[in-house]
């Protein structure tokens, strides 16, 4: 076996204890460097994978799977990872001496989404999750003495707890079914034919388990409240590459452990999709507070992307992974600005953002190309996607499903131009420029860039996702 | 004779128990009990399925280890996240904790 194809998780792990030492060794004034390190590790990382990008290996009996569809995963997680450090430079003073400490949880949660989206193995998958999980409870309760921040973490705890739960308890009655955890072996010691009632169950308590984690509803109701009162980049980095993760596993465990049920899970799939839709949408419309509005328009993009595993044909999985892609270069741009403007202002309310086009323009015309992006209005990334999504649903089938999405789409950009209405339109409070330091315009641009060519010129990176999906013998 | 469905029954009603506990419950600290009990009705199932579907491996005492293990590291977090949130407002009851509305 070529154990070198593991490198990426080994270094992240290793980053992170070092990024942790390091943190804690050197004086207060010279904390920067760990940010630095962190960068240019996770950096090394990426170029990493991206070079071994077609070298695929099974290890330990089928636990542990590296192929194209992980290593697309991986580059997902970590530009998402390198994105938010670059973004979070100034508001990781908030966190004062625990800066070096802070890098080191979000790179844990890296490592916890890379073995993940690589598990194989149903014990895999839940210790993936939980290091992911774990990492994120200490993350949202980052700020000390922040309240809100305080309660996000409590919840996040306990609804995170009660999830793990409900997906193990699917996990053990899968297991009962099939004698075994490995999804390949699953799908064999399944055979065809009638399911028996607990391997149902099992399998609606795994959809309930991992559809805590893509906040689908009725599972989403921690959402608001954890993102809004999380550190904005840790919230940024739980919408993007959380979700991803989840959506990851969903995945391969039902296209490679659960291929030939008669089981109707698509119909299921499609309900809560979109139930997603829809709740996810009207709530995001009367929200004030642009933190929370994004966090119900995550939503709402969860349920967008849900639609590609309805599918589940060659277009909608396309999406699927093109879509979680182009989420992260959208929502991230996104939160870079709303976390460059709470710096300044103290809060995420839609006053703060009034008249921001005269006080920092690249940061209004950033923060309505990643809007207009996420609603999917062509030519930007957003278009592409919901392109490729709504083909794949009205391929199988699912034309409803894709004329919800259509709708709500358009209800969607109301609530995105409201905050473009009040940045161009609005009157500011206060006149003088807002800063934006080297490293924060650098990820604006990188996500600028990065929704404006995925628009105009999908080619190359919707190859790449074929090249991913290849793994799973699909129509 | 007792067999895999009495287990299986044991480790449902367990389950059940702890999810009424998680939203029957105000305080932080039982709440994570509550957890704690869903968390071992799963071991329970693992260890009893692994018994009687398959006695020769040792598949299902595996998980339940690794269960126990992550419960662990996740109580402990559970726990300091609690201090810090008492410390702040002296007070455990989710009642209090309503800044945001859900």
């Amino acid at each position: 076996m070529s154990y070198e194809l593991l490198a990426p998780e080994i270094a992240v792990a290793a980053l992170g204890l070092l990024v942790l030492a390091i943190g804690l060794l050197l004086p207060a004034h010279s904390r920067k460097a760990v940010g630095y390190l962190a960068v240019l590790g996770l950096a090394a990382v990426l170029v990493l994978v991206i070079a071994n990008f077609n070298r695929e290996a099974v290890f330990f009996a089928g636990v542990y799977q590296v192929d194209k569809y992980t290593n697309f995963f991986r580059i997902l997680f970590l530009s998402a990872a390198l994105l938010i450090f670059m973004m979070s430079s100034r508001y990781n003073h908030l966190f004062g001496e625990r800066q070096g400490e802070w890098f080191s949880f979000m790179l844990f949660a890296t490592l916890g989404m890379m073995i993940m989206v690589a598990a194989g193995d149903l014990i895999t998958v839940y210790v993936g999750l939980e290091l992911m999980t774990i990492s994120f409870y200490v993350l949202s309760a980052y700020l000390f003495d922040d309240r809100l921040s305080a309660e996000a973490g409590l919840k996040y705890l306990i609804i995170g707890a009660l999830s793990s739960a409900v997906l193990l308890f699917g996990m053990s009655l899968v297991y009962a079914s099939s004698a075994t955890t490995v999804f390949t072996e699953i799908s064999g010691a399944l055979g065809s034919g009638p399911e028996q009632p607990a391997l149902l169950a099992g399998i609606v308590m795994l959809i309930a388990g991992l559809g805590f984690k893509i906040s689908a509803v009725p599972f989403h109701m921690w959402t608001p409240d954890i993102y809004q009162g999380a550190p904005t980049p840790v919230t940024a980095y739980l919408s993007v590459a959380s979700k991803a993760a989840a959506f990851s596993v969903l995945v391969r465990l039902f296209l490679s452990a659960f291929p030939g049920l008669s089981f109707d899970w698509h119909l299921v799939l499609a309900v809560l999709a979109a139930l997603t839709i829809v709740i996810g949408n009207l709530t995001a419309l009367p929200q004030t507070n642009v933190k929370r509005m994004l966090a119900y328009s995550s939503i709402a993009q969860a349920g967008y992307i849900l639609v590609g595993l309805v599918a589940a044909n060659s277009y909608g999985l396309k999406g699927l992974l093109f879509y979680a892609l182009l989420y992260v270069f959208s929502n991230v741009g996104a939160f870079a600005v709303v976390t460059a403007v709470e710096v300044e202002e103290g809060d995420a309310e839609l006053e703060s953002f009034s008249g921001l086009s005269r006080r920092a323009p690249m940061l209004a015309a950033v923060l309505t190309i990643c809007m207009l992006s996420l609603a999917g209005i062509p030519p930007l990334a957003g278009f592409a996607g919901k392109f490729y999504l709504f083909a794949g649903a009205i391929q199988a089938g699912y034309l409803w499903l894709a004329f919800i999405g259509l709708l709500m789409s358009m209800i969607s950009v109301y609530y995105y131009l409201n905050v473009a209405k009040a940045m161009y339109i609005g009157a500011s409070r206060r006149e003088e420029r807002l800063l934006v330091p080297t490293s924060v315009s650098t990820a604006l641009w990188i996500c600028l860039l990065g929704t404006v060519f995925l628009g105009v010129y999908p080619g190359p990176l919707s190859g790449l996702t074929e090249l991913a999906i290849a793994i799973f013998s699909i129509g | 004779m007792i067999g895999l469905n009495h287990y299986l029954l044991l480790g449902t009603a367990l389950f059940g128990i702890g999810l009424y506990g998680v939203f029957a419950k105000r305080n932080a600290i039982a709440i994570l009990m509550s957890v704690e009990l869903m968390l071992n009705a799963v071991n329970v199932n693992f260890v009893a399925i692994n018994r009687f579907v398959q006695p020769a491996a040792s598949l299902g005492q595996l998980f339940a280890i690794f269960v126990i293990v992550v419960a662990a590291a996740e109580v402990s977090v559970g726990l300091a996240l609690i201090i810090s949130i008492y410390r702040q407002r002296r007070s455990v009851n989710l009642d209090d904790f309503n800044l945001m509305k859900w």
